[in-house]
Protein backbone atom coordinates (compact mmCIF):
# COMPACT_ATOMS: atom_id res chain seq x y z
CA UNK A 1 0.00 0.00 0.00
CA UNK A 2 1.17 3.09 -1.08
CA UNK A 3 -0.59 5.59 0.49
CA UNK A 4 -0.65 5.28 4.56
CA UNK A 5 -2.67 7.45 7.35
CA UNK A 6 -4.48 9.30 4.57
CA UNK A 7 -6.22 11.67 6.88
CA UNK A 8 -10.25 12.45 5.77
CA UNK A 9 -10.80 16.01 5.31
CA UNK A 10 -14.23 17.05 7.35
CA UNK A 11 -16.56 17.95 4.37
CA UNK A 12 -19.24 21.27 5.16
CA UNK A 13 -21.47 21.24 2.36
CA UNK A 14 -24.95 21.26 1.61
CA UNK A 15 -27.00 18.19 3.45
CA UNK A 16 -28.82 17.04 0.20
CA UNK A 17 -25.79 17.46 -2.17
CA UNK A 18 -24.10 15.21 0.17
CA UNK A 19 -26.73 12.62 0.29
CA UNK A 20 -26.88 12.88 -3.53
CA UNK A 21 -23.34 12.07 -3.91
CA UNK A 22 -23.15 9.28 -1.53
CA UNK A 23 -26.15 7.57 -3.50
CA UNK A 24 -24.38 7.64 -6.46
CA UNK A 25 -21.43 6.00 -4.84
CA UNK A 26 -23.22 3.39 -3.31
CA UNK A 27 -24.69 2.63 -6.43
CA UNK A 28 -21.38 2.10 -7.98
CA UNK A 29 -21.24 5.24 -10.27
CA UNK A 30 -17.77 6.47 -10.70
CA UNK A 31 -16.95 10.21 -9.95
CA UNK A 32 -15.61 12.14 -12.46
CA UNK A 33 -13.31 15.24 -12.77
CA UNK A 34 -16.37 17.31 -13.70
CA UNK A 35 -19.16 15.75 -11.29
CA UNK A 36 -19.81 18.15 -8.05
CA UNK A 37 -18.04 16.45 -5.59
CA UNK A 38 -17.79 17.29 -1.62
CA UNK A 39 -14.48 19.16 -0.71
CA UNK A 40 -13.76 17.03 1.59
CA UNK A 41 -13.41 13.75 -0.81
CA UNK A 42 -11.67 16.30 -3.23
CA UNK A 43 -8.90 16.82 -0.75
CA UNK A 44 -8.33 13.64 0.69
CA UNK A 45 -8.00 12.30 -3.11
CA UNK A 46 -5.48 14.66 -3.79
CA UNK A 47 -3.26 13.63 -0.30
CA UNK A 48 -3.94 9.97 -1.42
CA UNK A 49 -3.26 9.87 -5.21
CA UNK A 50 -0.75 12.12 -4.47
CA UNK A 51 1.36 10.12 -1.69
CA UNK A 52 1.12 6.87 -3.88
CA UNK A 53 2.46 9.11 -7.12
CA UNK A 54 5.48 10.46 -4.50
CA UNK A 55 5.83 6.90 -3.63
CA UNK A 56 6.44 5.71 -7.12
CA UNK A 57 8.58 8.62 -7.57
CA UNK A 58 10.81 8.19 -4.55
CA UNK A 59 10.36 4.43 -5.16
CA UNK A 60 12.92 4.33 -8.12
CA UNK A 61 16.04 5.05 -5.65
CA UNK A 62 16.25 1.97 -3.56
CA UNK A 63 15.90 -0.07 -7.20
CA UNK A 64 18.54 2.52 -8.93
CA UNK A 65 20.29 1.47 -6.22
CA UNK A 66 21.04 -1.66 -8.01
CA UNK A 67 20.52 -0.77 -11.58
CA UNK A 68 24.09 -0.51 -11.93
CA UNK A 69 25.58 -3.10 -9.85
CA UNK A 70 22.76 -5.73 -11.46
CA UNK A 71 24.58 -9.40 -11.85
CA UNK A 72 23.63 -10.24 -15.57
CA UNK A 73 22.24 -8.00 -18.63
CA UNK A 74 19.17 -9.75 -18.28
CA UNK A 75 18.70 -8.57 -14.65
CA UNK A 76 19.57 -4.94 -15.89
CA UNK A 77 16.80 -5.01 -18.57
CA UNK A 78 14.76 -6.53 -16.01
CA UNK A 79 15.25 -3.86 -13.23
CA UNK A 80 15.50 -1.35 -16.13
CA UNK A 81 11.79 -2.16 -17.55
CA UNK A 82 10.35 -1.94 -14.07
CA UNK A 83 11.83 1.26 -12.88
CA UNK A 84 11.09 2.93 -16.07
CA UNK A 85 7.06 1.13 -15.17
CA UNK A 86 6.97 2.80 -12.00
CA UNK A 87 8.33 6.42 -13.22
CA UNK A 88 5.29 5.45 -15.87
CA UNK A 89 2.74 4.81 -13.25
CA UNK A 90 4.27 8.69 -11.40
CA UNK A 91 3.04 9.85 -14.01
CA UNK A 92 -0.52 8.37 -14.84
CA UNK A 93 -1.17 9.40 -11.04
CA UNK A 94 -0.13 12.95 -11.18
CA UNK A 95 -2.54 13.32 -14.42
CA UNK A 96 -4.95 11.46 -12.30
CA UNK A 97 -4.29 14.18 -9.52
CA UNK A 98 -4.43 16.99 -11.77
CA UNK A 99 -7.99 16.54 -12.75
CA UNK A 100 -8.82 17.57 -9.09
CA UNK A 101 -7.00 20.90 -10.32
CA UNK A 102 -3.40 20.43 -8.62
CA UNK A 103 -0.72 20.98 -10.72
CA UNK A 104 2.10 18.67 -11.30
CA UNK A 105 4.59 20.80 -10.33
CA UNK A 106 2.64 22.17 -7.10
CA UNK A 107 2.19 18.06 -5.76
CA UNK A 108 5.88 18.08 -6.60
CA UNK A 109 6.98 21.13 -4.39
CA UNK A 110 4.89 19.82 -1.50
CA UNK A 111 6.83 16.34 -1.72
CA UNK A 112 9.98 18.36 -1.91
CA UNK A 113 9.29 20.89 1.37
CA UNK A 114 7.87 18.17 3.29
CA UNK A 115 4.41 18.60 3.25
CA UNK A 116 3.39 15.57 1.62
CA UNK A 117 4.44 11.86 2.44
CA UNK A 118 5.57 8.94 0.37
CA UNK A 119 5.49 5.18 1.68
CA UNK A 120 7.30 4.62 4.69
CA UNK A 121 8.64 1.56 2.68
CA UNK A 122 11.12 3.69 0.70
CA UNK A 123 12.84 4.96 3.73
CA UNK A 124 14.86 1.51 4.08
CA UNK A 125 18.05 0.93 2.17
CA UNK A 126 18.47 -2.06 -0.22
CA UNK A 127 22.02 -3.55 0.85
CA UNK A 128 22.49 -6.59 -1.12
CA UNK A 129 21.07 -7.53 -4.36
CA UNK A 130 18.45 -9.99 -2.96
CA UNK A 131 17.01 -6.82 -2.00
CA UNK A 132 15.55 -6.05 -5.33
CA UNK A 133 13.81 -9.33 -5.41
CA UNK A 134 12.85 -8.90 -1.88
CA UNK A 135 11.54 -5.40 -2.79
CA UNK A 136 9.60 -6.97 -6.02
CA UNK A 137 8.16 -10.14 -4.38
CA UNK A 138 7.37 -8.19 -0.74
CA UNK A 139 7.25 -4.60 -1.64
CA UNK A 140 4.61 -4.72 -4.54
CA UNK A 141 3.03 -7.62 -3.07
CA UNK A 142 1.81 -5.69 -0.83
CA UNK A 143 1.46 -2.63 -2.75
CA UNK A 144 -1.20 -4.95 -5.26
CA UNK A 145 -3.08 -5.94 -2.09
CA UNK A 146 -4.14 -2.89 -2.15
CA UNK A 147 -4.22 -2.06 -5.30
CA UNK A 148 -6.52 -4.42 -6.93
CA UNK A 149 -9.51 -3.57 -4.85
CA UNK A 150 -8.32 0.21 -5.40
CA UNK A 151 -9.39 -0.49 -9.12
CA UNK A 152 -13.18 -0.47 -7.81
CA UNK A 153 -12.70 2.92 -6.14
CA UNK A 154 -15.42 5.60 -6.71
CA UNK A 155 -13.62 7.85 -8.78
CA UNK A 156 -13.13 7.14 -12.13
CA UNK A 157 -9.56 8.56 -13.08
CA UNK A 158 -8.15 6.85 -10.00
CA UNK A 159 -9.67 3.71 -10.64
CA UNK A 160 -8.70 3.96 -14.50
CA UNK A 161 -5.10 4.36 -13.61
CA UNK A 162 -4.94 1.40 -11.04
CA UNK A 163 -6.14 -0.62 -14.00
CA UNK A 164 -3.10 0.10 -16.05
CA UNK A 165 -1.20 -0.31 -12.68
CA UNK A 166 -2.27 -3.35 -11.57
CA UNK A 167 -1.50 -4.93 -14.77
CA UNK A 168 2.27 -3.76 -14.52
CA UNK A 169 2.74 -4.79 -10.80
CA UNK A 170 1.60 -7.96 -10.50
CA UNK A 171 4.65 -8.89 -13.66
CA UNK A 172 7.10 -6.77 -11.07
CA UNK A 173 5.73 -9.43 -8.80
CA UNK A 174 6.28 -12.33 -10.38
CA UNK A 175 10.25 -11.15 -11.32
CA UNK A 176 10.50 -10.51 -7.88
CA UNK A 177 9.33 -13.64 -6.66
CA UNK A 178 11.70 -15.07 -9.96
CA UNK A 179 14.94 -12.70 -8.07
CA UNK A 180 15.03 -14.30 -4.90
CA UNK A 181 14.01 -17.99 -5.89
CA UNK A 182 17.04 -17.88 -7.87
CA UNK A 183 18.86 -16.91 -4.92
CA UNK A 184 17.37 -18.82 -2.62
CA UNK A 185 18.32 -21.72 -4.63
CA UNK A 186 21.74 -20.63 -5.43
CA UNK A 187 25.18 -21.08 -3.12
CA UNK A 188 25.16 -20.47 0.60
CA UNK A 189 26.49 -16.97 -0.24
CA UNK A 190 23.30 -16.48 -2.06
CA UNK A 191 20.23 -18.07 0.25
CA UNK A 192 22.39 -15.78 2.90
CA UNK A 193 21.67 -12.95 1.00
CA UNK A 194 17.99 -13.52 0.69
CA UNK A 195 17.37 -14.31 4.13
CA UNK A 196 19.00 -11.15 4.98
CA UNK A 197 16.67 -9.45 2.64
CA UNK A 198 13.74 -10.88 3.74
CA UNK A 199 14.83 -10.44 7.81
CA UNK A 200 15.36 -6.29 7.29
CA UNK A 201 12.15 -6.24 4.61
CA UNK A 202 9.29 -8.23 6.46
CA UNK A 203 8.19 -5.92 9.31
CA UNK A 204 8.45 -3.02 7.01
CA UNK A 205 6.46 -4.89 4.38
CA UNK A 206 3.90 -4.99 7.17
CA UNK A 207 4.34 -1.72 8.22
CA UNK A 208 2.93 -0.20 4.32
CA UNK A 209 -0.71 -0.91 5.44
CA UNK A 210 -0.70 1.83 7.47
CA UNK A 211 -1.54 1.51 11.67
CA UNK A 212 -3.60 -1.19 13.46
CA UNK A 213 -7.59 -0.68 12.85
CA UNK A 214 -8.01 -0.06 16.60
CA UNK A 215 -5.55 3.35 15.69
CA UNK A 216 -6.55 4.06 12.12
CA UNK A 217 -8.81 6.79 12.70
CA UNK A 218 -9.41 8.21 9.04
CA UNK A 219 -10.65 5.22 7.72
CA UNK A 220 -14.49 5.47 8.22
CA UNK A 221 -15.39 8.55 5.78
CA UNK A 222 -12.90 6.86 3.02
CA UNK A 223 -14.46 3.67 3.08
CA UNK A 224 -17.80 5.25 2.60
CA UNK A 225 -16.59 7.09 -0.36
CA UNK A 226 -15.06 4.08 -1.90
CA UNK A 227 -11.33 5.72 -1.66
CA UNK A 228 -10.29 2.97 0.36
CA UNK A 229 -12.01 -0.29 0.04
CA UNK A 230 -10.50 -2.51 2.93
CA UNK A 231 -9.02 -2.00 6.65
CA UNK A 232 -5.65 -1.72 7.00
CA UNK A 233 -5.79 -4.81 9.38
CA UNK A 234 -7.88 -7.18 6.55
CA UNK A 235 -4.95 -6.44 4.05
CA UNK A 236 -2.41 -6.66 6.40
CA UNK A 237 -3.96 -10.33 7.13
CA UNK A 238 -4.11 -11.43 3.66
CA UNK A 239 -0.37 -10.39 2.43
CA UNK A 240 0.52 -12.49 5.53
CA UNK A 241 -1.39 -15.62 4.48
CA UNK A 242 -0.35 -14.78 1.04
CA UNK A 243 3.07 -14.62 1.56
CA UNK A 244 4.10 -17.25 4.38
CA UNK A 245 3.99 -20.44 2.37
CA UNK A 246 5.80 -18.79 -0.86
CA UNK A 247 8.57 -18.04 1.94
CA UNK A 248 8.57 -21.77 2.80
CA UNK A 249 8.65 -22.73 -0.56
CA UNK A 250 12.04 -20.85 -0.60
CA UNK A 251 13.35 -22.28 2.22
CA UNK A 252 13.24 -18.86 3.86
CA UNK A 253 12.33 -17.92 7.82
CA UNK A 254 9.95 -15.62 8.35
CA UNK A 255 11.80 -13.58 11.19
CA UNK A 256 8.49 -14.27 13.74
CA UNK A 257 9.04 -16.59 16.21
CA UNK A 258 5.13 -16.29 16.73
CA UNK A 259 4.01 -17.20 13.44
CA UNK A 260 1.50 -19.87 13.28
CA UNK A 261 -1.29 -21.29 11.13
CA UNK A 262 -4.47 -20.22 13.26
CA UNK A 263 -6.84 -23.51 12.09
CA UNK A 264 -9.74 -22.10 14.10
CA UNK A 265 -9.67 -18.46 12.36
CA UNK A 266 -8.42 -20.12 9.07
CA UNK A 267 -5.46 -17.58 8.88
CA UNK A 268 -1.88 -16.91 10.46
CA UNK A 269 -1.33 -15.47 13.74
CA UNK A 270 1.57 -12.84 13.43
CA UNK A 271 3.27 -10.21 15.34
CA UNK A 272 2.58 -6.93 15.48
CA UNK A 273 5.34 -4.66 13.80
CA UNK A 274 6.85 -2.47 16.13
CA UNK A 275 4.68 0.55 15.70
CA UNK A 276 7.05 3.18 17.49
CA UNK A 277 9.71 2.81 14.48
CA UNK A 278 6.65 3.12 12.02
CA UNK A 279 5.68 6.62 13.36
CA UNK A 280 9.56 7.51 13.48
CA UNK A 281 9.66 6.71 9.49
CA UNK A 282 6.60 8.93 9.60
CA UNK A 283 8.43 11.72 11.26
CA UNK A 284 11.04 11.62 9.33
CA UNK A 285 13.77 9.22 11.31
CA UNK A 286 13.84 6.31 9.11
CA UNK A 287 17.27 5.20 7.85
CA UNK A 288 16.82 6.90 4.68
CA UNK A 289 14.36 9.88 4.63
CA UNK A 290 17.14 12.97 4.76
CA UNK A 291 19.00 11.39 2.02
CA UNK A 292 16.26 10.30 -0.30
CA UNK A 293 14.73 13.79 0.20
CA UNK A 294 17.59 15.17 -0.92
CA UNK A 295 18.35 13.14 -3.67
CA UNK A 296 15.21 14.31 -5.27
CA UNK A 297 15.46 17.83 -4.39
CA UNK A 298 19.08 17.75 -6.23
CA UNK A 299 17.68 16.23 -9.19
CA UNK A 300 14.50 19.11 -9.17
CA UNK A 301 17.25 21.79 -8.44
CA UNK A 302 20.27 20.86 -10.43
CA UNK A 303 17.40 20.06 -13.28
CA UNK A 304 16.14 23.32 -13.39
CA UNK A 305 18.09 25.09 -16.39
CA UNK A 306 16.62 21.95 -18.29
CA UNK A 307 13.08 22.60 -17.47
CA UNK A 308 13.76 26.60 -18.12
CA UNK A 309 15.69 25.73 -21.26
CA UNK A 310 12.95 23.55 -23.19
CA UNK A 311 10.18 26.01 -21.87
CA UNK A 312 12.35 28.67 -23.86
CA UNK A 313 12.81 27.17 -26.77
CA UNK A 314 9.34 26.04 -27.07
CA UNK A 315 8.14 29.47 -26.58
CA UNK A 316 10.50 30.97 -29.43
CA UNK A 317 9.48 28.29 -31.80
CA UNK A 318 5.64 28.73 -31.16
CA UNK A 319 6.63 32.74 -31.49
CA UNK A 320 8.18 31.78 -34.61
CA UNK A 321 5.51 29.92 -36.34
CA UNK A 322 3.13 32.99 -35.16
CA UNK A 323 5.03 35.15 -36.60
CA UNK A 324 5.67 33.08 -40.18
CA UNK A 325 1.59 32.76 -40.59
CA UNK B 1 44.29 -11.13 -38.60
CA UNK B 2 41.78 -14.30 -39.44
CA UNK B 3 38.57 -13.53 -39.73
CA UNK B 4 36.80 -15.14 -37.39
CA UNK B 5 39.59 -12.44 -34.91
CA UNK B 6 38.41 -9.38 -36.89
CA UNK B 7 34.70 -10.52 -36.72
CA UNK B 8 34.65 -11.03 -32.78
CA UNK B 9 36.62 -7.62 -32.28
CA UNK B 10 34.14 -6.10 -34.97
CA UNK B 11 30.93 -7.42 -33.11
CA UNK B 12 32.93 -6.73 -29.48
CA UNK B 13 33.16 -2.61 -30.45
CA UNK B 14 29.16 -2.94 -31.23
CA UNK B 15 28.62 -4.75 -27.66
CA UNK B 16 30.81 -2.59 -25.85
CA UNK B 17 29.81 0.51 -27.26
CA UNK B 18 25.90 -0.34 -26.06
CA UNK B 19 26.86 -1.76 -23.04
CA UNK B 20 28.79 0.97 -21.44
CA UNK B 21 26.61 3.34 -22.67
CA UNK B 22 23.60 2.11 -21.41
CA UNK B 23 25.48 1.68 -18.44
CA UNK B 24 26.28 5.18 -18.12
CA UNK B 25 22.63 6.51 -19.08
CA UNK B 26 20.89 3.81 -16.62
CA UNK B 27 23.15 5.48 -13.86
CA UNK B 28 20.70 8.56 -14.20
CA UNK B 29 17.80 6.32 -12.94
CA UNK B 30 15.58 8.70 -10.52
CA UNK B 31 17.84 11.74 -10.75
CA UNK B 32 16.54 13.14 -14.29
CA UNK B 33 15.20 17.02 -14.09
CA UNK B 34 11.75 16.07 -15.15
CA UNK B 35 9.89 12.30 -14.90
CA UNK B 36 9.41 12.07 -18.63
CA UNK B 37 12.99 12.44 -19.13
CA UNK B 38 13.66 10.19 -16.30
CA UNK B 39 11.35 7.40 -18.33
CA UNK B 40 13.21 8.51 -21.61
CA UNK B 41 16.40 7.42 -20.14
CA UNK B 42 15.53 4.49 -18.30
CA UNK B 43 13.90 3.70 -21.86
CA UNK B 44 17.05 4.24 -23.76
CA UNK B 45 19.35 2.69 -21.29
CA UNK B 46 17.27 -0.37 -21.61
CA UNK B 47 17.17 -0.92 -25.50
CA UNK B 48 21.35 -0.28 -25.30
CA UNK B 49 21.12 -3.31 -22.94
CA UNK B 50 19.12 -5.25 -25.61
CA UNK B 51 21.47 -4.77 -28.26
CA UNK B 52 24.30 -5.45 -25.94
CA UNK B 53 22.77 -8.89 -25.35
CA UNK B 54 22.38 -9.67 -29.49
CA UNK B 55 25.81 -8.02 -30.00
CA UNK B 56 27.72 -9.75 -27.16
CA UNK B 57 26.03 -13.00 -27.50
CA UNK B 58 26.54 -13.07 -31.47
CA UNK B 59 30.42 -12.53 -30.43
CA UNK B 60 30.68 -15.10 -27.97
CA UNK B 61 29.08 -17.05 -30.61
CA UNK B 62 31.34 -16.54 -33.28
CA UNK B 63 34.37 -16.30 -30.98
CA UNK B 64 33.73 -20.46 -30.18
CA UNK B 65 35.56 -20.51 -26.91
CA UNK B 66 31.57 -21.28 -24.95
CA UNK B 67 31.48 -18.22 -23.23
CA UNK B 68 28.04 -16.18 -23.40
CA UNK B 69 27.38 -12.58 -23.49
CA UNK B 70 27.52 -12.38 -19.70
CA UNK B 71 31.08 -13.83 -19.32
CA UNK B 72 32.02 -10.87 -21.90
CA UNK B 73 30.21 -8.21 -20.16
CA UNK B 74 30.98 -9.10 -16.56
CA UNK B 75 34.47 -11.02 -16.68
CA UNK B 76 36.94 -8.94 -19.00
CA UNK B 77 39.27 -6.43 -17.69
CA UNK B 78 39.09 -3.28 -19.04
CA UNK B 79 42.33 -3.65 -21.99
CA UNK B 80 39.71 -6.10 -23.63
CA UNK B 81 37.02 -3.59 -23.82
CA UNK B 82 36.65 -2.17 -27.40
CA UNK B 83 34.08 0.55 -27.08
CA UNK B 84 34.85 3.99 -28.25
CA UNK B 85 36.47 6.07 -25.38
CA UNK B 86 33.06 8.52 -26.14
CA UNK B 87 31.10 6.11 -24.14
CA UNK B 88 33.29 5.96 -21.13
CA UNK B 89 33.35 9.69 -20.11
CA UNK B 90 30.89 10.46 -17.14
CA UNK B 91 27.46 11.63 -17.47
CA UNK B 92 28.45 15.17 -16.30
CA UNK B 93 25.04 17.71 -16.51
CA UNK B 94 22.05 16.50 -18.04
CA UNK B 95 23.32 18.64 -20.93
CA UNK B 96 26.37 16.70 -21.53
CA UNK B 97 24.87 13.13 -21.33
CA UNK B 98 22.63 14.32 -23.93
CA UNK B 99 24.80 15.84 -26.40
CA UNK B 100 26.94 12.45 -25.96
CA UNK B 101 23.64 10.63 -26.71
CA UNK B 102 23.02 12.66 -30.30
CA UNK B 103 26.52 12.33 -30.84
CA UNK B 104 27.01 8.64 -30.86
CA UNK B 105 23.06 8.42 -32.05
CA UNK B 106 24.03 10.18 -35.48
CA UNK B 107 26.40 7.37 -35.96
CA UNK B 108 24.92 4.54 -34.93
CA UNK B 109 21.91 4.90 -37.27
CA UNK B 110 24.08 5.17 -40.16
CA UNK B 111 26.20 2.53 -38.99
CA UNK B 112 23.04 0.53 -38.67
CA UNK B 113 21.59 1.79 -41.74
CA UNK B 114 25.03 0.01 -43.24
CA UNK B 115 25.12 -3.17 -41.22
CA UNK B 116 21.21 -3.45 -42.88
CA UNK B 117 22.81 -4.86 -45.80
CA UNK B 118 25.69 -6.81 -44.15
CA UNK B 119 26.85 -10.47 -45.97
CA UNK B 120 26.36 -11.74 -42.52
CA UNK B 121 22.39 -12.71 -42.10
CA UNK B 122 23.18 -12.33 -38.08
CA UNK B 123 24.34 -9.05 -38.30
CA UNK B 124 22.10 -7.67 -41.07
CA UNK B 125 18.95 -9.03 -38.61
CA UNK B 126 20.73 -7.39 -34.95
CA UNK B 127 21.01 -4.04 -37.32
CA UNK B 128 17.35 -3.90 -38.27
CA UNK B 129 15.78 -5.01 -35.03
CA UNK B 130 18.46 -2.10 -33.04
CA UNK B 131 17.73 0.60 -35.71
CA UNK B 132 14.21 0.81 -35.03
CA UNK B 133 15.06 1.96 -31.82
CA UNK B 134 17.92 4.28 -32.52
CA UNK B 135 15.80 6.04 -34.70
CA UNK B 136 13.66 7.16 -31.90
CA UNK B 137 17.14 7.44 -29.44
CA UNK B 138 17.94 9.82 -32.43
CA UNK B 139 15.06 12.19 -32.80
CA UNK B 140 14.71 12.30 -29.09
CA UNK B 141 18.26 13.17 -28.79
CA UNK B 142 18.67 15.64 -31.54
CA UNK B 143 15.48 17.22 -30.02
CA UNK B 144 16.58 17.82 -27.03
CA UNK B 145 20.12 19.29 -28.16
CA UNK B 146 18.11 22.00 -30.18
CA UNK B 147 15.28 22.90 -27.15
CA UNK B 148 18.54 23.38 -24.82
CA UNK B 149 21.00 24.47 -27.64
CA UNK B 150 18.43 27.16 -28.43
CA UNK B 151 16.83 27.88 -24.89
CA UNK B 152 18.05 29.92 -22.08
CA UNK B 153 21.26 31.67 -22.14
CA UNK B 154 22.67 29.38 -19.84
CA UNK B 155 20.90 26.21 -21.37
CA UNK B 156 22.84 27.60 -24.78
CA UNK B 157 26.23 27.88 -22.82
CA UNK B 158 26.07 24.53 -21.20
CA UNK B 159 25.32 22.84 -24.35
CA UNK B 160 27.98 24.81 -25.63
CA UNK B 161 30.32 23.59 -23.51
CA UNK B 162 29.63 19.88 -23.41
CA UNK B 163 30.02 20.45 -27.31
CA UNK B 164 33.26 21.30 -26.49
CA UNK B 165 33.98 18.92 -23.89
CA UNK B 166 32.94 15.76 -26.09
CA UNK B 167 34.07 17.06 -29.55
CA UNK B 168 37.61 15.65 -29.58
CA UNK B 169 36.25 12.08 -28.76
CA UNK B 170 34.66 11.92 -32.06
CA UNK B 171 37.24 11.24 -34.07
CA UNK B 172 37.39 7.70 -32.93
CA UNK B 173 34.50 6.98 -34.81
CA UNK B 174 35.89 7.18 -38.16
CA UNK B 175 38.84 5.38 -37.67
CA UNK B 176 39.62 2.32 -40.05
CA UNK B 177 42.17 -0.14 -39.09
CA UNK B 178 43.82 -4.01 -40.21
CA UNK B 179 39.45 -5.22 -38.39
CA UNK B 180 37.65 -2.84 -40.05
CA UNK B 181 40.01 -3.51 -43.46
CA UNK B 182 38.82 -7.32 -42.83
CA UNK B 183 35.32 -6.45 -42.40
CA UNK B 184 34.89 -4.04 -45.24
CA UNK B 185 36.45 -7.17 -47.04
CA UNK B 186 34.27 -9.32 -46.54
CA UNK B 187 30.95 -7.49 -47.06
CA UNK B 188 30.46 -7.78 -43.07
CA UNK B 189 30.24 -3.76 -42.26
CA UNK B 190 31.31 -0.12 -43.48
CA UNK B 191 34.29 1.44 -43.37
CA UNK B 192 34.53 3.55 -40.52
CA UNK B 193 36.12 6.62 -42.76
CA UNK B 194 32.94 6.04 -45.08
CA UNK B 195 30.50 7.19 -43.00
CA UNK B 196 31.99 10.50 -41.59
CA UNK B 197 30.34 12.67 -44.33
CA UNK B 198 27.01 11.55 -44.13
CA UNK B 199 28.02 12.20 -40.60
CA UNK B 200 28.85 16.03 -40.70
CA UNK B 201 25.80 16.80 -42.59
CA UNK B 202 23.67 15.57 -39.95
CA UNK B 203 24.98 16.61 -36.84
CA UNK B 204 26.02 20.07 -38.55
CA UNK B 205 22.21 20.27 -39.26
CA UNK B 206 21.28 19.99 -36.15
CA UNK B 207 24.16 22.14 -34.11
CA UNK B 208 23.01 24.87 -36.34
CA UNK B 209 19.13 24.58 -35.35
CA UNK B 210 20.65 24.10 -31.67
CA UNK B 211 22.49 27.63 -32.49
CA UNK B 212 25.74 25.92 -31.43
CA UNK B 213 29.10 26.39 -32.55
CA UNK B 214 31.10 23.14 -33.95
CA UNK B 215 34.81 23.64 -32.61
CA UNK B 216 37.23 23.45 -35.96
CA UNK B 217 39.66 21.43 -34.28
CA UNK B 218 39.70 17.57 -35.90
CA UNK B 219 41.66 16.13 -33.15
CA UNK B 220 40.51 12.68 -32.00
CA UNK B 221 41.55 10.95 -28.63
CA UNK B 222 41.78 7.19 -29.45
CA UNK B 223 42.41 4.26 -27.99
CA UNK B 224 39.12 2.58 -27.27
CA UNK B 225 38.07 0.69 -30.11
CA UNK B 226 41.52 -1.06 -30.13
CA UNK B 227 42.08 -1.40 -26.43
CA UNK B 228 45.51 0.37 -26.61
CA UNK B 229 44.26 3.27 -23.70
CA UNK B 230 41.16 3.65 -22.27
CA UNK B 231 40.11 6.51 -19.95
CA UNK B 232 40.59 6.24 -16.17
CA UNK B 233 37.15 6.37 -15.89
CA UNK B 234 36.56 2.71 -17.44
CA UNK B 235 38.27 0.67 -14.43
CA UNK B 236 35.80 2.49 -12.14
CA UNK B 237 32.27 1.89 -14.27
CA UNK B 238 33.76 -2.28 -14.97
CA UNK B 239 34.80 -2.27 -10.85
CA UNK B 240 30.99 -1.45 -10.32
CA UNK B 241 29.18 -3.60 -13.30
CA UNK B 242 31.10 -6.78 -12.58
CA UNK B 243 31.13 -6.63 -8.66
CA UNK B 244 28.73 -9.52 -7.78
CA UNK B 245 29.88 -11.68 -10.76
CA UNK B 246 33.66 -11.04 -9.47
CA UNK B 247 32.72 -11.25 -5.87
CA UNK B 248 30.58 -14.46 -6.38
CA UNK B 249 32.39 -16.71 -9.08
CA UNK B 250 30.02 -19.34 -10.77
CA UNK B 251 26.90 -17.97 -9.50
CA UNK B 252 23.47 -18.36 -10.96
CA UNK B 253 21.13 -14.71 -10.61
Amino acid sequence: MYAQMIKSEATQDDPEKLAAFQARIDAGEKIEPKDWMPEGYRKTLIRQIGQHAHSEIVGQLPEGNWITRAPTLERKAILLAKVQDEAGHGLYLYCAAETLGVSRDEITEMLLDGRMKYSSIFNYPTLNWADIGAVGWLVDGAAIMNQVPLQRTSFGPYSRAMIRICKEESFHQRQGYDAIRKMAEGTPAQKKMAQDALNRLWYPSLMMFGPSDKDSVHSAQSMAWKIKMNTNDELRQKFVDQTVPQAEYLGLTVPDPDLKWNEERGHYDYSDPDWSEFFDVIKGNGPCNVDRLAARNKAWDDGEWVRDGLLAHAKKKAARKVAAE
Amino acid sequence: MACEDAFTQFLLRMGDNTLILGHRVSEWCGHAPVLEEDIALANTALDLIGQTQMWLGLAAEVQGEGKSADDLAFLRDAWDFRNVLLMEVPNGDFGRTLMRQFLFDAWHSIQLGRLMKSSDDRVAAIAEKASKEVAYHLERSADTVVGLGDGTEESHRRMQEALDYLWPYIGEMFQSDETDAEMVKAGIAPDPASLREEYDTLVSRVLTEATLTIPESRFAHKGGRTGAMHTEHLGHLLTQMQWLQRAYPGAKW
